[in-house]
C-alpha cells in the first residue's frame, strides 16, 4: 500500500514540475502586468491624441487678396491702419454695429486683426495636419500643400491660443473661442453646487448624526446608492420634464419679469446637474462626518452641548476638508457631464456670456461634442484645443483636491 | 441654589424650536433624495404612458419590434438596444480581462513603489470626461479601425465606440475588484504559501475564488456604466437606429438616441418627445436592477473571515 496520489511528484519530478510552475507563474505575471501597461498606453494615446490634433500646419487661402484693402504688408499693420482700413471697408451698418458692441478705438490691435481677417481678407482654411505630421513630414506636407492649394499659404498654427479663450463663439473654426462656453461651465457648476452642497451636508449629517436605526433611513441610505448608478442621461430627461417645462415659468424667469426666455436656461441646467451631483457629494460627505471620531461629540455633549451645538462647533469643522474635497470631486464631475445638457437644450450657437441664470448656456464639453461631429477637420483641431482647457481645468480642480486632503486630513 | 438647579435640570426637557427646525431641515435634506427618485420615476412614467397611450403603440409592438421609424410610425425598442447591447458587450469583454488583471497586478503583485505610480493612471483614466474619450474613439480608434478593416467598416461604427467604452470602464472594474482582492484576509494567502503554493497558484485558486463577489458585483457594475454611458457613443456610434449585431456596422443606442433626438428642435406633447422617455424610463430599470443585483451579489455572497 505504498501508492502515492500522481498529482504530487516526487524527487527529480518534483523539481520539474516546480521549474513549469515558476514558468508559468512569470508567464502569468507578465501578462498580468501588460494589463496595466495597456490601460497606460491607451491613456498615453488619449492625450498624445489630443496634442497632436491641437497643433500642426495649416494651409489657408484668403478670399480677397489683402492688397486690395492696404499697400502696408498684412504683419506691419498698426492699430491707426486697421481702424482706418475697418472704417473704410466694412459696410457703415456692420462697423456700427461692431461700434456698439464696443467701441473700436478701445478695442485691442489683436482684436482688429482678427476683424480684419475675419471680415475684410476673410481668411479659408483648406487642410490642416496634426502635430506628428507637421513635424516629421514636414517636406511632403509642402508638397502636397502647393500641389493641392496653389496660392494657399502653408503656417504652423497652435489652434490653442489666448484669444481661443477670450474670443466668443464663432461659425469660423479660426475665429471661434471657448470663453461663452468656458463661462456657461463655470454658471452651472456654480449653481449645481450652491443647490447641492447644502442638501448634500445636510443629508449626511442628518443621516450619521440625527437619523434613527429604522425602514425609512435604510431606504434612504439604499436608495443614495442607487442614485449614483442611475446614467447621467436619465437626470437629463429628469431636468427636461421638471426644470425646463414643469417649472418653466420659474426657470426661464418669467415669473420674476424676464421675458425673452425658455426654460432652457443655465438655471435649469444648473439644478439638473445639482441632483446628479447630490448623491456624490452626500457619500462623500458622509464618509468626512463618520471620520470625526465618537469621542468629540462625547466630551462636547460631556459639557453639556446640545446636539446642534456639537455637529456645529465639533463635528462640522473637523469634516470640513473632506466635505470640501467631495465637493470639488462633485465640481469635476459636472464640469465633464455632457449627455445632460444636451438633453436639458444647451444652445448650440451663442456668442453673448450668460449674464443671468435665465440665461441661454452653452458649456465647455458641449462645444467640445459640437465640434467633434464636425466633419471639418479645422474643427477637430478646435475641439482639441477645447479638450485641453477642460483637462487643464479639472486637473487643477484634482490637485487642489489632494492638496486640501493632504494639508488637512488629521489622523485620529 | 436649589432653584437655580432645578431650573437647570429642567433645560434638557426644555423644548428647542431652533434645534428642532434646523433637525427638521436635515432631515429634509435626507428624504430629498428619496424625492429625485420618486420623481425619475414618476415623470418618466407619466410620459412613457402618453407614449403607450397612442392607438398605433402597444407594449407588445414596443418590445418585439426590430425597427424604429419614426417617420412611419414604427417604435421597435430593438433597432436600439441592440446596438446597447452590442457596445455593452465589446466593452466589458475589454475591460473584464485588463481590469481584473490589473487588480491582481495591482493587489497581489505590485510593490509599494509601483502601485503608487499605477494607480494613478487609472485613476486619471477614471476622471477623463466621456466626451473626451468620445474624440478619442472618432478620431484615434476609428481611423485605426478603418485601416485594418478598410471597406468592411463604417466611419461610424459600434466597435470603435465599444472599445473605447473598455477603456473607459477598465478602471471602475479594476478598483472595484482591487478592493474586493484586499478584503481577503491575509492569513488566507499565508495558508496558500505555506502549503507551497506560487504566488499565482495562491492569487488565481485561493483569494481569487474568496473575492468572486465583490468582483461579480464590479463587472455588473460596469455593464449598468456602458449601457448608460453616452457621449462615446453618440459621438462614434453612428446616427440612426439600425437593427445590427455586427460592430463594423453603424446603429444608435438607447443614449445615443436620446441625445441626438432632444439635442434638436424637440416640441412637447409629440410622440417623438414621450417616446424618448420611454427609452430613458427602460434605461433606469434596467441599470436600477443591475445596480441593486450588484449590492445583492455582494451581500449574499460576501465571505466573511471573523
Amino acid at each position: 500500500m505504498n501508492q502515492k496520489p500522481d498529482h504530487f511528484p516526487e524527487g527529480e519530478n518534483f523539481y520539474a514540475s516546480l521549474r513549469t510552475r515558476y514558468r508559468v507563474a512569470a508567464i502569468w505575471q507578465t501578462l498580468f502586468f501588460s494589463a496595466l501597461l495597456i490601460a497606460i498606453v491607451a491613456l498615453t494615446a488619449l492625450l498624445y491624441n489630443v496634442m497632436d490634433g491641437a497643433f500642426g500646419y495649416v494651409a489657408f487661402d484668403y478670399k480677397k487678396d489683402p492688397a486690395a484693402f492696404t499697400s502696408i504688408p498684412m504683419n506691419e499693420l498698426t492699430k491707426e491702419d486697421l481702424l482706418v482700413i475697418l472704417k473704410e471697408n466694412l459696410s457703415p451698418g456692420a462697423y456700427n454695429k461692431l461700434d456698439n458692441e464696443r467701441k473700436m478705438e478701445t478695442r485691442a490691435e489683436g482684436e482688429l486683426y482678427t476683424l480684419f481677417l475675419e471680415r475684410l481678407v476673410q481668411i479659408d482654411t483648406k487642410a490642416t495636419w496634426s502635430m506628428t505630421d507637421s513635424l516629421f513630414r514636414s517636406a511632403e506636407i509642402r508638397a502636397e500643400a502647393a500641389e493641392k492649394y496653389p496660392g494657399a499659404q502653408l503656417e504652423f498654427r497652435s489652434w490653442l491660443t489666448p484669444q481661443f479663450l477670450t474670443t466668443p463663439m464663432s461659425s469660423k473654426a479660426e475665429f471661434a473661442g471657448v470663453r461663452t462656453a468656458v463661462l456657461g461651465s463655470l454658471w452651472l457648476v456654480g449653481i449645481a453646487i450652491l443647490f447641492a452642497m447644502p442638501v448634500g451636508v445636510g443629508a449626511a449629517i442628518y443621516l450619521h448624526e440625527y437619523a434613527p436605526k429604522n425602514w425609512l433611513t435604510s431606504i434612504i441610505q439604499t436608495n443614495i446608492t442607487n442614485l449614483a448608478g442611475v446614467p447621467s442621461i436619465v437626470y437629463g430627461m429628469l431636468g427636461l420634464a421638471v426644470f425646463v417645462r414643469g417649472m418653466e415659468a420659474l426657470t426661464s424667469g418669467a415669473a420674476f419679469g424676464v421675458t425673452d426666455s425658455n426654460g432652457r436656461t443655465v438655471l435649469s441646467a444648473g439644478l439638473t446637474m445639482g441632483i446628479l451631483v447630490l448623491p456624490l457629494i452626500i457619500i462623500n460627505a458622509q464618509e468626512a462626518v463618520r471620520a470625526v471620531p465618537d469621542s468629540l461629540r462625547q466630551a462636547a455633549y460631556g459639557v453639556g452641548a446640545t446636539r446642534l451645538q456639537t455637529v456645529w462647533h465639533h463635528v462640522l469643522p473637523n469634516a470640513l476638508p473632506g466635505i470640501l474635497t467631495g465637493s470639488i470631486l462633485a465640481v469635476s464631475r459636472a464640469l465633464g457631464e455632457t449627455a445632460p445638457l444636451i438633453v436639458v437644450g444647451a444652445s448650440t450657437f451663442i456668442s453673448l456670456d450668460p449674464a443671468s441664470p435665465f440665461s441661454k448656456f452653452t458649456a465647455l464639453p458641449i462645444q467640445i461634442y459640437q465640434w467633434t461631429t464636425r466633419p471639418q477637420s479645422e474643427f477637430h483641431a478646435i475641439a482639441a484645443s477645447a479638450i485641453i482647457v477642460l483637462l487643464a481645468l479639472l486637473l487643477t480642480l484634482n490637485a487642489a483636491a489632494i492638496l486640501l486632503r493632504n494639508r488637512f486630513q488629521r489622523k485620529w | 441654589m436649589l432653584f437655580i438647579m432645578k431650573r437647570s435640570f429642567d433645560l434638557s426637557k426644555k423644548p428647542r424650536p431652533g434645534e428642532s427646525l434646523i433637525e427638521a431641515l436635515l432631515f429634509a435634506a435626507g428624504v430629498l433624495s428619496v424625492f429625485v427618485t420618486v420623481a425619475i420615476v414618476f415623470e418618466l412614467g407619466k410620459e412613457a404612458m402618453l407614449f403607450f397611450a397612442d392607438p398605433d403603440m402597444t407594449w407588445v409592438k414596443f418590445f418585439t419590434m426590430t425597427k424604429w421609424q419614426p417617420g412611419i410610425g414604427q417604435y421597435g425598442i430593438w433597432a436600439l438596444v441592440s446596438a446597447t447591447m452590442t457596445t455593452s458587450v465589446i466593452a466589458i469583454l475589454i475591460a473584464l480581462p485588463l481590469g481584473l488583471a490589473s487588480a491582481v497586478y495591482l493587489s497581489e503583485y505590485a510593490s509599494h513603489r509601483a502601485r503608487s505610480i499605477l494607480k494613478p493612471v487609472l485613476e486619471i483614466l477614471a476622471g477623463i470626461p466621456t466626451v473626451v474619450y468620445g474624440y478619442f474613439a472618432l478620431l484615434f480608434v476609428t481611423p485605426i479601425l478603418k485601416n485594418i478593416f478598410k471597406d468592411g467598416i463604417q466611419v461610424y461604427n459600434m466597435l470603435s465606440a465599444g472599445l473605447v467604452m473598455g477603456i473607459m470602464i477598465l478602471p471602475l472594474i479594476a478598483s472595484m475588484s482591487e478592493d474586493a482582492l484586499n478584503a481577503v484576509p491575509r492569513s488566507l494567502r499565508e495558508g496558500a504559501y505555506a502549503m507551497g503554493a506560487t504566488k499565482l497558484e495562491t492569487s488565481l485558486q485561493i483569494v481569487l475564488p474568496a473575492a468572486l463577489s465583490g468582483i461579480g458585483a464590479a463587472v455588473i457594475v460596469g455593464i449598468s456604466r456602458a449601457v448608460g454611458e453616452t457621449m462615446i457613443v453618440a459621438v462614434a456610434a453612428g446616427a440612426g437606429p439600425n437593427f445590427s449585431f455586427n460592430p463594423l456596422d453603424a446603429a444608435e443606442t438607447m443614449t445615443g438616441h436620446i441625445a441626438r433626438i432632444s439635442g434638436g428642435d424637440l416640441s412637447y406633447n409629440t410622440i417623438d418627445y414621450t417616446s424618448l422617455f420611454a427609452i430613458a424610463l427602460m434605461l433606469f430599470l434596467v441599470t436600477l436592477t443591475l445596480n441593486l443585483v450588484s449590492q445583492w451579489i455582494v451581500n449574499r455572497f460576501r465571505e466573511r473571515y471573523e
